[in-house]
C-alpha cells in the first residue's frame, strides 16, 4: 500500500541509518529502479511545468514565454500549425503528443525571486508530477532552480538566462540552456563596434551591480580590449536604482567616448533614457561622436526605451524579422494566434519545449538520464538559429548571435530592431573550460526518487 | 569644483522628487497622524495619468495600407490617430508632443477625487486604530492600487517622452566657466526642480496665508482645541488629504519622461520616502522637503566613482546610513518635535 | 503538562495533532477530481507552513508581547539561512550543525542590530530596524557576493571542501540528511484516490516547530512574559517603578531574532540554496501581515497567518486560465467566459490583488485577526446553542492569546 520514495544516492550513503531500516525491504527487493524516475508518467498524459515570473518587474516577459509555451503544447499534441516543428531538421516528433502521451502543463510564478522560483518549481515537481520545467527570465532563479531540478531528477530546460554561471560556475547534468551568453554577446560585439566605431576607443561601463552584471561587463571589456579598446572606468549601480542621471553626469568628462550600459530590463530602460537625456547621444568626445552600447537587448523592454534606441547596437538571441524558414514559420504561427509577433524570451522557451519532446523521443522513454544523453552533443537546424550544437561539455547551445542595431525609422511598433549583422558560431564559441566559465562541474545525471 | 556642482545640480533633481513625495506624507501625518503606506501608489497613479492621457490622445483607427506588409505579410494596417485627423498633423501632433504637461490638468482632479475618496471612503475609519493598522490597511491598498494598475497597462516601463523643445540638454558648466562638458543638465530636469519648488511654495503659501491653512495648522498642533471652538476640522483634514493625494500625483506626471512609468514605482519611492520624512522630522514640513534634498544630493555623491572605490557598496545603503545616524544622534530628526510618534 | 495549564496544554496537543496528521488534512481532495489543484498536502508548502509558522511565531514574541513593530526581521531569516549554508559546505550536509549555526549567528545579530535599534521606540524603531534590513539586503546582493553569491543565492556545489562528509557522492551532491535520513526521502501512501505524502524533512521541521511553540507558551505564560507585556502597555509607569524595561525588550528582540534564523536554518536544511530575496523588506512585511493576519499577541495566530499567506501564495498564484475554464465548464457559455474573466484578475498573477484585498478586509473587519474571527464564530455559536453563560465569551477572548 505506501511506497518509501528515496533517492538513490541518499540510499547508498545511509543506509545504515535507523530511518532507513524501515526502507530495506524496497532496497533489496527492487532493483528495478533503473528504469524508475521522479515522476514517470503513467497515464495517459505527460506533464511539463513552466515556471515564468508572472508577477513583478519581468511579467510581460514571462506572459510571453507563457504564450509561446501554450503554442508549443497545441503544436506538440498535433493541434494548429505545427510552427516549428515542420521546419526543424529531427523528425522525430509526430504531433501525437511525446512518446504518444497528450503533453499537458502546470503553471507558476517564479517572481523573479530565487525563493519563490523554488518553491513554484518544487510545487509542480512535487504536487503536479511535472516531468520537466521550463521558463524564466533572469539568471538568479535559472541557476537556483536548475539545482533544484538536479536535485529533484527532472529535466530544466533554461528559459531567458544570459549570465556565464547557468552553463559555467553553477552548471548541472539535469539542465540546459539555448539561450545565448555573455560570453557570446562579447565575442559577437566586438568586431561590429570595431567596424562601425573604430579601434581606438575609450569605453565607461555602467554596471548592474549584481552576478550578471559582473560576467556581463567581465565578457564584454575583455572582447573590446581584445579588438583594441582601452576600458576608462567602470562604475556599479544599484539594482532598480530607478534614476541613473549622478552616474551618467559624470561620463562625458571622463574622457571616455563609449557608454557601455550593462543593465537588463527596467534599468536598461533607464539608464538609456537618462543618458539620452543628457546629450550623450549628440556629444562629442576625443573628436569623435559618443556612442552608447547595450549588451543585452530585449525588444519588450526596448519598446519601454521608445525613441531612445535609435542606432544603438546590442545583441540578442532571436529576432522574429530573421528571413529563415524557422523564425517565419513560428512567427507566423505565433502572430496568427496572439495578432503580435514573438519575443526572444518566447522563442528560446519554445525551443526548448521542442527540444526536450524530441530528446524524449529519441530516446525512446521520458528517463532524465536518456533525455540529457539524447541532448548532449545533439546537432539541430530549423529552429530559427541556424545549425546549433548542445555541447556535452557544458549543456549550452552554440549557434550563431544576433548583432543588432534600435532602428531609425521603424515601421510599427514591432519593429523596433534592425539585424545588423549573425555572427557564426564558430566566432562565439570557446573552450568549455574558459577562465569566464570556470569552476562548474556537470556532475552526474540524477533520475530522482526511486 | 565642476563635480561637487554637479553632483549637487543632479541630488537637487532627485531630491525634488522626495521632498515632493515626502511633503505629501508629512501632511497626512501631520493633519491625520495617518501612516500612509499607500503614497507611493499616489505617486504611481499620478504617473499613470500621464499615460492614460498620452494613451488617450493617441487613440487611433487602422486604415489598410496595401502597399506596405505587417510581420506576417499580411496588408499593413496604418495607425491613423483621430485627434492628428481632426486638428490636422501640426496641432494635433503638438498635442500629443505636450501631452506629459497636459497631464497636470488631468491628475488634479482625478488626484483630488482619488484623494477624497481614500480618505472618506478608508482613511477616515482608522485615525483611532493603532499606527500598525494604518500600516496595514494602506498598505493592502498599495498592493490592490498596483495590481490593478498593471492589471490595465502590464509590468513593462512605459515611453513617455517630455516634449520636443524640452528634450536635450544644456551645458550649464559653460555659463559658469568651466571647461566644455563638464556640467550637462538636461533641460527637463531643470524643468522638473522649478516644478517642484513651485508646488512647495504652493502648499507653504495656503498653509501660511489663507484662513483655511491656519485651521490646518491650529489643527495639526492641537485638534481638540480646534474641535472645541466649533471649527469642523475633519472636512479639512479631508481636503488636506487630497492635496497631499494632488502632491503626490503631481510628482508623479512630471517624474515621467525621467523614469519610465511601471507599476511598481511607487513601492521603490516608498521606502525612501518615509526615511525621509523620518530623517527630516515627523510632522514637519520644512523639515520633509530639507531632508529630501539633502538625501538626493548625498545620494548623488555616494554614486560617483571615486567614493564608490573608496567605500565599495556605499551608494546601495547611504540612504539607510544616513537615516540611522540621525535617528540615533538626533532622535526627532532634523526639525521635528521632541516626543512625536514616540509610541 | 509540561508545566502548562490545562488550556495551554489543550491547545499545544490541539497543534500537534494538526501537525502530525497535516498530510491527510492538507490533502482532502482525490487526486484525480478538479479539486485536487486545492491541495496542499506536498512536502514543498507543508515544510512552508511550519518553518513560517516559526517565524511568525518569534515575530509575535517581540511585537505581540512588546508592541515593538519591527521592519527588518526577514534580515535575521537571510542571515541564518547564510550561515546553515555555509556549515553545510564546510562541515557537513547533516542539518543539525548548520541549524544551530543559523540560530547562534542570527541571535549574535540580532542582538547587535537589536542593541541599537531599541535606543528608539515607536516608528522609529520601525524605520531603525527596516533601513538595517535593508542594507542587508543591497550588500548581500551586491557587495557580499563572494559571501552570499548574490543574486544567483548561495548553494552546494560539487566543490565544497566540507571536512566532515563528501564533497561529493558518484558525482552529485549529497543530501542533506539529519543522521542519515534525508531531507527529501518519505513515505507516500496511496489510497482509494487519494495519495498521501509523508516527509521526513517536514516532519523534522515539525517537531521543531513544536518545540518552538512551546518554548513561546511558556514566554507567554512566564513573569518575563508579563514584564514584555508591560513594556507594552505602560512603558512610563515601568520606569517610575524603577524597573529598566531595555533588557527586557532586547531579551524579546534577540528571541524572536533567533526564531527568524532557526526558520531560515530549516529552510536551507530542506532546501539547501540561500537566496539574497528571503531578507527584502517586502519579505520582513510578509511576516507583519501573517501575525496581523493571524491575530497578533495570541499564540496560534501567527501559525494560522502564515498557513494563509503561504496558501494563497503557492496555491492561487499557480492557476491559470485553463484550470479556470475547467473549474467554471460547468455553467452556461457566456457566464463561464464572464466568471473566467472576473476570476483571472484574482489568480495566477493577479494573486496578490486577492492577498491586498484579503488584508484590507482582514484589518478593517477582524483587526484581532483570525483568531478573533474564530472567537466571534464561536461566541455566536455559543450563544446560539443557548449555554452562554453571562460574562464568559469576553474574557475567553484574552484568556486565549
Amino acid at each position: 500500500m505506501g511506497k518509501l520514495y528515496v533517492s538513490r544516492r541518499s540510499l547508498l550513503k545511509g543506509s545504515a541509518a535507523a530511518g532507513v531500516a524501515i526502507a530495506a525491504p524496497t532496497i533489496f527487493t527492487s532493483r528495478a529502479w533503473a528504469s524508475d524516475f521522479t515522476n514517470k508518467p503513467t497515464g495517459s498524459s505527460v506533464t511539463l511545468g513552466f515556471n515564468v515570473p508572472q508577477s513583478g518587474v519581468y511579467a510581460d516577459e514571462g506572459a510571453d514565454q507563457l504564450r509561446a509555451l501554450q503554442l508549443a503544447v497545441e503544436h506538440l499534441n498535433g493541434e494548429g500549425d505545427g510552427g516549428m516543428m515542420n521546419t526543424f531538421s529531427s523528425k522525430a516528433l509526430k504531433g501525437n503528443g511525446i512518446l504518444g502521451k497528450k503533453v499537458e502543463f502546470v503553471t507558476g510564478d517564479t517572481q523573479t525571486k530565487t525563493d519563490a522560483a523554488r518553491a513554484s518549481a518544487r510545487s509542480m515537481i512535487e504536487k503536479d508530477g511535472a516531468i520537466m520545467i521550463t521558463g524564466g527570465s533572469s539568471s538568479g532563479p535559472a541557476v537556483a532552480v536548475q539545482a533544484l531540478c538536479q536535485e529533484a531528477g527532472v529535466i530544466f530546460m533554461a528559459g531567458l538566462t544570459h549570465a556565464n554561471d547557468t552553463t559555467g560556475k553553477d552548471r548541472r547534468r539535469n539542465g540546459f540552456r539555448h539561450f545565448f551568453n555573455s560570453y557570446m554577446s562579447g565575442a559577437a560585439l566586438a568586431p561590429v563596434l570595431k567596424n562601425a566605431y573604430g579601434a581606438d576607443r575609450k569605453a565607461y561601463y555602467l554596471t548592474a551591480d549584481y552576478n550578471w552584471g559582473y560576467t556581463t561587463e567581465q565578457a564584454i571589456s575583455q572582447a573590446t580590449e581584445g579588438v583594441g579598446w582601452e576600458t576608462v572606468n567602470k562604475v556599479l549601480t544599484p539594482l532598480g536604482a530607478g534614476d541613473f542621471s549622478s552616474y551618467i553626469a559624470p561620463v562625458l568628462k571622463s574622457g571616455a567616448d563609449v557608454l557601455v550600459l550593462v543593465h537588463y530590463g527596467g534599468d536598461m530602460v533607464n539608464s538609456l533614457t537618462n543618458a539620452v537625456q543628457f546629450g550623450l547621444r549628440d556629444a562629442q568626445a576625443n573628436g569623435k561622436n559618443f556612442e552608447i552600447v547595450v549588451p543585452l537587448y530585449s525588444r519588450l523592454m526596448a519598446k519601454g526605451a521608445g525613441d531612445n534606441v535609435k542606432g544603438i547596437f546590442g545583441s540578442t538571441n532571436w529576432h522574429w524579422s530573421l528571413p529563415d524558414d524557422g523564425s517565419k514559420a513560428f512567427t507566423k504561427s505565433f502572430g496568427t494566434k496572439y495578432g503580435f509577433p514573438p519575443s526572444q524570451a518566447a522563442h528560446t522557451v519554445y525551443c526548448q519545449a521542442i527540444l526536450y519532446a524530441d530528446a524524449v523521443e529519441r530516446s525512446g522513454s521520458f528517463h532524465p538520464c536518456g533525455v540529457v544523453e539524447a541532448l548532449e552533443d545533439f546537432k539541430f537546424d530549423g529552429l530559427g538559429n541556424g545549425p546549433t550544437l548542445y555541447r556535452a561539455d557544458d549543456h549550452q547551445c552554440f549557434k550563431d548571435v544576433l548583432v543588432v542595431r534600435g532602428k531609425e525609422k521603424p515601421e510599427s511598433e514591432f519593429d523596433l530592431l534592425e539585424i545588423v549583422e549573425k555572427t557564426p558560431a564558430k566566432q562565439v564559441t570557446y573552450p568549455h573550460d574558459h577562465p569566464q566559465f570556470a569552476g562548474g562541474e556537470l556532475g552526474t545525471c540524477n533520475a530522482g526518487t526511486a | 569644483m565642476d563635480v561637487i556642482i554637479l553632483q549637487v545640480l543632479n541630488g537637487l533633481d532627485k531630491g525634488s522628487a522626495y521632498a515632493l513625495i515626502a511633503l505629501g506624507l508629512t501632511l497626512i501625518f501631520g493633519t491625520l497622524g495617518v501612516v500612509n503606506f499607500a503614497h507611493g501608489a499616489l505617486f504611481m497613479l499620478g504617473a499613470f495619468c500621464a499615460v492614460t492621457l498620452n494613451r488617450f490622445l493617441t487613440l487611433s483607427h487602422q486604415v489598410v495600407d496595401p502597399s506596405r506588409t505587417d510581420f506576417l505579410g499580411n496588408p499593413l494596417k496604418v495607425e491613423v490617430r483621430y485627434i492628428e485627423e481632426w486638428l490636422g498633423p501640426e496641432i494635433g501632433g503638438a498635442i500629443i508632443d505636450w501631452s506629459v504637461p497636459l497631464s497636470i490638468l488631468l491628475a488634479i482632479p482625478v488626484m483630488a477625487l482619488i484623494g477624497l475618496a481614500m480618505e472618506r471612503g478608508l482613511i477616515k475609519h482608522f485615525y483611532k486604530r493603532p499606527h500598525a493598522d494604518q500600516i496595514l490597511v494602506t498598505f493592502g491598498l498599495a498592493i490592490v492600487l498596483q495590481q490593478i494598475v498593471k492589471y490595465f497597462y502590464g509590468a513593462n516601463p512605459i515611453a513617455t517622452p517630455a516634449p520636443e523643445a524640452f528634450t536635450g540638454s544644456f551645458d550649464f558648466g559653460v555659463l559658469l566657466g568651466f571647461e566644455p562638458f563638464s556640467i550637462i543638465y538636461p533641460y527637463w530636469r531643470l524643468v522638473y526642480f522649478c516644478f517642484a519648488i513651485v508646488i512647495i511654495a504652493a502648499v507653504f503659501a495656503f498653509l501660511r496665508f489663507t484662513t483655511f491653512g491656519m485651521v490646518v495648522r491650529a489643527g495639526m498642533a492641537d485638534r481638540e482645541t480646534v474641535g472645541l471652538l466649533g471649527i469642523n476640522i475633519g472636512r479639512r483634514f479631508t481636503v488636506m488629504f487630497a492635496i497631499a493625494a494632488i502632491v503626490a500625483g503631481l510628482a508623479g506626471v512630471m517624474y515621467t519622461p525621467i523614469v519610465a512609468p511601471n507599476y511598481n514605482m511607487g513601492m521603490n519611492f516608498l521606502v525612501l520616502s518615509f526615511v525621509v520624512v523620518v530623517v527630516g522630522g515627523m510632522g514637519s514640513l520644512p523639515g520633509a522637503v530639507a531632508a529630501g534634498f539633502l538625501l538626493g544630493i548625498l545620494e548623488s555623491f555616494a554614486s560617483m566613482s571615486a567614493v564608490i572605490d573608496l567605500v565599495p557598496g556605499i551608494n546601495q545603503v547611504i540612504i539607510y546610513l544616513v537615516a540611522i545616524i540621525v535617528l540615533l544622534v538626533r532622535p526627532r530628526g532634523l526639525m521635528g518635535r521632541k516626543g512625536v510618534m514616540e509610541d | 503538562m509540561l508545566g502548562l495549564s490545562r488550556k495551554d496544554t489543550t491547545l499545544l496537543l490541539i497543534v500537534l495533532a494538526l501537525v502530525v496528521l497535516a498530510p491527510f488534512l492538507l490533502n482532502p481532495f482525490p487526486e484525480d477530481s478538479e479539486l485536487a489543484r486545492f491541495n496542499a498536502g506536498y512536502p514543498d508548502l507543508m515544510q512552508r507552513f511550519v518553518i513560517f509558522g516559526i517565524f511568525a511565531m518569534g515575530f509575535n514574541i517581540l511585537f505581540g508581547l512588546t508592541g515593538y513593530l519591527s521592519f527588518g526581521h526577514a534580515a535575521f531569516l537571510g542571515v541564518g539561512s547564510y550561515a546553515g549554508v555555509w556549515m553545510m559546505k564546510l562541515l557537513t550536509v547533516n542539518v543539525v550543525p548548520a541549524i544551530i549555526a543559523s540560530v547562534a549567528v542570527a541571535g549574535v545579530f540580532s542582538l547587535l542590530i537589536g542593541y541599537i535599534c531599541l535606543r528608539r521606540s515607536g516608528i522609529y524603531f520601525s524605520i531603525l530596524t527596516l533601513a538595517f534590513a535593508q542594507m542587508s539586503f543591497a550588500l548581500a546582493y551586491s557587495v557580499l557576493t563572494p559571501i552570499t553569491a548574490g543574486e544567483t543565492g548561495l548553494q552546494l556545489s560539487l566543490n565544497d571542501p566540507r571536512i566532515l562528509g563528501s564533497s561529493a557522492v558518484d558525482g552529485t551532491i549529497p543530501a542533506t540528511n539529519f543522521f542519515g535520513i534525508a531531507m527529501r526521502d518519505g513515505f507516500e501512501w496511496a489510497v482509494g484516490g487519494w495519495k498521501f505524502t509523508f516527509n521526513f524533512g517536514y516532519y523534522l521541521c515539525a517537531v521543531i516547530m513544536l518545540i518552538a511553540f512551546y518554548i513561546s507558551i511558556r514566554i507567554f505564560r512566564s513573569p518575563f512574559g508579563a514584564m514584555l507585556r508591560a513594556v507594552k502597555s505602560n512603558q512610563q509607569r515601568m520606569n517610575y517603578t524603577g524597573i529598566n524595561p531595555k533588557p527586557y525588550t532586547l531579551a524579546a528582540f534577540v528571541i524572536s531574532g533567533m526564531y527568524a534564523g532557526l526558520a531560515g536554518g530549516l529552510m536551507v536544511a530542506v532546501d539547501p540554496l540561500a537566496g539574497a530575496d528571503r531578507m527584502f523588506w517586502t519579505a520582513s512585511g510578509e511576516v507583519v501581515l501573517m501575525t496581523i493576519l493571524g491575530g497578533a499577541g495570541t499564540l496560534v495566530g501567527p501559525l494560522l497567518g502564515a498557513g494563509v499567506i503561504k496558501y494563497f501564495e503557492n496555491i492561487f498564484s499557480r492557476l491559470n486560465e485553463a484550470d479556470l475554464n475547467q473549474m467554471f465548464s460547468g455553467l452556461p457559455d457566456g457566464l463561464q467566459s464572464a466568471m473566467v474573466t472576473v476570476a483571472q484578475m484574482f489568480v495566477g498573477d493577479g494573486w496578490l490583488l486577492t492577498l491586498g484585498v484579503m488584508f484590507m478586509a482582514v484589518v478593517i473587519f477582524l483587526p484581532g485577526g483570525i483568531v478573533e474571527g474564530g472567537q466571534r464564530v464561536a461566541g455566536w455559536f455559543r450563544r446560539k446553542s443557548g449555554t452562554e453563560k453571562s460574562g464568559k465569551a469576553a474574557p475567553a477572548a484574552s484568556a486565549a492569546e
